[in-house]
């Protein structure tokens, strides 16, 4: 038997969740904090967004969901265009693939291979936004943001788990 | 059995497909990279448009947060009174000298002007806009305005915090734009420095404090001395405050500006009616005309 309409226009909302999650932390990155300093090293949370559903729900942030959100970042961030959609893109395929390894595991695996990949896609982009502006940047704040990233991944975990919970918990 | 290996050639099929999709998803972003680079105009257009279409989701987020950071810009205030009383009092003393000064000059400069029959400056036109956006990042120092073309705004004007040059215009769309400010490593802009008139390029590199390069003369600049705006270039009118020189090691020169990013909540974008700086701007195109058409 078909489902009706409601059951299936509510299944569509529930599967548009993590998107909208992802682009609501992109937009909360994007929030002028006023706190001194923290700007140059505010941590990218839609980092946070894409890791955590490639790993629990890849069906519903695909590869070009992640590119979108990267493209987005780029354009409100001021950085050079593609850069951050070829590392969300990268953050996004790699745990997808390696998602079976994820299942089932403590929080502290999930944890530490964050901070090797949120390593890995910091250095990605230092490379990247160095080549395309031609000069060398300091890596201190670059560092920094990675620290930030980190440090703030239970919490955000915490949150996305929640909302999966109350989303998508059988759809 | 038959089914099966029909499904499993089906999953095969799209197990390719999702490896062809990713595949080409990562040559798009590396084209962009290149695309971007190149600065066409299409880029540029698609950029403004997609910070138009946020800009006034933007717009909605920051005002709580605005509310947020200035209660506790209260809370921190009310902690440190006495210490900003007894500061306060004491620039007020050393100030009350210097209006007696100002005024002193500024009398004197009325009559040499009437002497002299100067030609005052005209008063530029100016907008204020709100900061919207401000996407903290290790890679780029820039802000969204909410003010566009729609407002006059156009790229390369002068963004000011009160009477202090923050920035200028980077990017405009329809009624949102982008400032670049002046600690951004795309950020160049000819100053000097004030006591000296020491002309300097003053150029960003992602720090709080920008660096000072391209110094004409051996004149030895020291911690504390002003920096203002210059006008070479015809960039921008003379004489903008800037910050002064906070330090000089290892011939590295730095420069504290007057106003820092997370004090920026309003800014005004000022139209000097010159060039501005044009930071991606290239020459136009000769228009192309065919033989034997003449020319408009």
């Amino acid at each position: 038997m078909k489902p009706s309409i409601w059951v299936r226009m509510d299944t569509w909302v529930r599967h548009m969740v993590p998107i909208s999650v992802t682009l609501f932390l992109l937009l909360l990155t994007a929030i002028p904090t006023h706190l001194p300093g923290f700007a140059g090293v505010a941590p990218v949370l839609p980092l946070m967004g894409v890791y955590y559903w490639a790993i629990y729900r890849p069906d519903l942030l695909p590869a070009w969901a992640a590119f979108l959100v990267g493209v987005l970042y780029d354009i409100l961030a001021g950085t050079p265009l593609g850069v951050h959609a070829l590392v969300l893109l990268l953050v996004q395929g790699v745990s997808a693939g390696q998602r079976r390894f994820f299942l089932g595991k403590s929080f502290m695996v999930a944890w530490w291979a964050f901070g090797l990949l949120a390593a890995g896609s910091a250095g990605l982009s230092w490379i990247l936004v160095a080549i395309l502006s031609g000069q060398i940047l300091d890596p201190r704040p670059v560092l920094f943001q990675y620290m930030l990233t980190l440090g703030l991944f239970p919490l955000l975990t915490w949150v996305l788990a929640r909302t999966q919970m109350a989303f998508l918990k059988d759809v | 059995m038959k089914q099966s290996g029909a499904v499993g050639r089906l999953a095969t099929l799209r197990l390719l497909a999702q490896r062809f999709a990713f595949v080409s998803l990562i040559i798009s972003a590396v084209a962009l990279m290149i695309v971007g680079k190149a600065d066409i105009l299409l880029i540029e257009r698609t950029r403004a448009v997609v910070a138009d279409a946020l800009s006034p989701i933007l717009d909605a987020m920051s005002r709580p947060a605005a509310t947020v950071a200035e209660f506790m810009e209260n809370v921190r205030e009310l902690a440190n009174l006495r210490a900003e009383n007894a500061r306060l009092k004491a620039e007020n003393g050393r100030l009350q000298h210097w209006q007696t000064v100002a005024r002193r000059l500024d009398s004197e400069n009325v009559v040499l002007h009437e002497h002299l029959n100067v030609i005052p400056d005209p008063d530029p036109a100016f907008v204020t806009a709100r900061v919207v956006g401000d996407l903290g990042s290790a890679f780029g120092h820039s802000m969204m305005l909410n003010a566009g073309a729609r407002d006059g705004v156009r790229k390369g004007q002068a963004v000011l915090a009160g009477e202090v040059l923050v920035g200028y215009i980077a990017e405009v769309g329809e009624r949102a734009s982008r400032l670049l400010l002046l600690t951004d490593i795309n950020a160049k802009l000819p100053v000097m420095v004030e006591a000296s008139r020491t002309r300097a390029i003053l150029s960003g590199d992602n720090k709080e404090r920008p660096k000072l390069n391209y110094l004409t003369g051996t004149t030895t600049v020291a911690v504390g001395d002003r920096v203002v705006t210059s006008a070479s270039g015809a960039a921008f009118p003379p004489g903008i405050p800037i910050g002064q020189v906070a330090s000089t090691t290892d011939g590295i020169i730095r420069i504290e500006p007057f106003v820092h990013r997370h004090e920026l909540e309003f800014v005004t974008i000022v139209d000097f009616g010159l060039g501005g700086i044009l930071p991606f701007e290239k020459p136009p195109v000769p228009e192309r005309r065919r033989r034997g058409q003449p020319a408009e």
